[in-house]
């Protein structure tokens, strides 16, 4: 379980949100929606270690994540935007570089963990493209599955359907479920409210639930 | 042909001075810059203006001035080196000056969001850098290096300033004892070879990191 306690993000003397409560349950699929530039994206980013607050307190199954910019782990996987896919490897090697970098798994295991993850993907036949031979839609599962492998305990999407196509969109919220089925909490930050209700298990809504 | 090969011997002597200082030069400066270009972004002021002081002398004085002053100058000062050290010295931290302005414009070019996946995966800041950072930026200065490194090639025959026999310098030596401008031809055409190879070199690697984008 997450739970966010009186998070506070500032920014330039611009308060960006105050006191933000939010609890994700385990499993449960979250989507954040709202207008750009209201602070959906930073949250996420202070989840995932990249930005810090100035006060407040974020606790993920019960143990208490730093939000001070000391964060080192990867239990918050994160898909940005932009996906930043690593462009200088192929999607497998993508995919295996934190596992064996990070966690010290054997390079053979790791590649049949990415196989197996990419499978359920549908990516399996890209798996030795670069990211500059993939469509964003690609793109972005090259992404999930390089999150899904370190084993995050919880999944966040930044925009997961902008430059998206429809056909792309409905892709991404299939395997939203599919990854609901299998257990994964994740989190969507998205301005799409059609998206965001079709997908998630319950919707909250920035503008109106945040103080600023 | 026999005047070519009377010829050999000295000429060889000089390119094999020539190609060490060449390869000493590429082995010192290529972690030398990298590690200056990482300074140079560094959180502390003082270093940042010391590396950027550095860079300044380096890129505003010629390279023949340095090599005086490190063979000549710093053996005033008491802290002599042997001939061949000085050159190497002189070459290393001149092209480490270059090759770090080089570094640097390839480490700007590497995109912030690269270091956040990193980041997010879990990577320690030196696997960051070793893993997704350098590779990106070697491929970006790829080119740029490749004109220090034939730069380089040239360059190497200014140790004559501080008694090096250089391929130049045997040369030079053939050709006033001989009165012939051969000796001359054959140099120019040493260097011709030297560059060429290079040149394929470079291209070679170029194409091979053309496989991603």
């Amino acid at each position: 379980m997450l739970e966010i306690k009186k998070l506070t993000k500032t920014y330039n003397n611009n308060t960006i949100f105050r006191d933000l409560d939010l609890t994700v349950s385990d499993g449960e699929v979250l989507s954040i929606v709202g207008p750009s530039g209201i602070g959906k994206t930073t949250l996420i980013k202070i989840l995932a270690g990249l930005e810090t607050a100035d006060a407040g307190k974020v606790t993920l199954n019960s143990e208490q994540l730093p939000v001070d910019g000391t964060r080192t782990d990867a239990k918050v996987g994160l898909i940005f935007q932009d996906f930043n896919l690593f462009p200088n490897y192929t999607v497998l090697d993508n995919i295996i570089l934190a596992p064996i970098n990070v966690n010290k798994i054997d390079k053979a295991a790791a590649k049949d963990q990415a196989r197996s993850i990419i499978d359920t993907l549908g990516m399996l036949n890209k798996a030795e493209l670069y990211p500059f031979q993939l469509s964003g839609g690609q793109k972005q599962r090259a992404a999930i599955a390089r999150a899904l492998v370190m084993d995050p305990q919880i999944l966040a999407y930044d925009e997961p359907t902008s430059g998206l196509d429809e056909a792309s969109t409905k892709q991404v919220a299939e395997i939203v479920k599919t990854l609901k089925h299998r257990g994964v909490t994740q989190l969507i930050i998205t301005h799409d409210q059609f998206f965001a209700e079709i997908v998630s298990d319950r919707v909250f809504d920035f503008s109106k639930e945040v103080a600023r | 042909m026999n005047y070519f090969l009377e010829l050999l011997p000295s000429l060889l002597s000089g390119l094999k001075m020539t190609l060490g200082v060449f390869f000493f030069t590429i082995i010192g400066s290529i972690p030398l810059g990298i590690i200056v270009s990482l300074g140079m972004k560094s959180e502390y002021f003082t270093i940042r203006w010391l590396i950027n002081g550095y860079i300044w002398i380096m890129r505003g004085t010629p390279l023949l001035l340095q090599l005086i002053f490190v063979y000549y100058g710093l053996g005033m000062m008491g802290i002599s080196f042997p001939r061949f050290e000085a050159a190497i010295i002189a070459f290393i931290i001149n092209y480490a000056a270059y090759l770090a302005e080089i570094f640097r414009g390839g480490l700007q070019s590497v995109p912030r969001g690269q270091y956040d996946a990193a980041k997010v995966l879990g990577f320690t800041k030196i696997q960051t850098f070793f893993k997704i950072v350098l590779p990106q930026v070697i491929k970006i200065v790829v080119p740029s290096f490749g004109n220090e490194v034939i730069n380089l090639v040239k360059d190497t025959s200014l140790v004559y300033v501080i008694g090096l026999g250089d391929i130049l310098r045997a040369g030079n030596i053939a050709a006033s004892r001989d009165v012939t401008l051969i000796p001359y031809l054959l140099v120019g055409l040493i260097y011709l070879i030297m560059t060429a190879i290079v040149t394929v070199l470079l291209r070679r690697t170029e194409k091979r990191l053309n496989i991603w984008r």
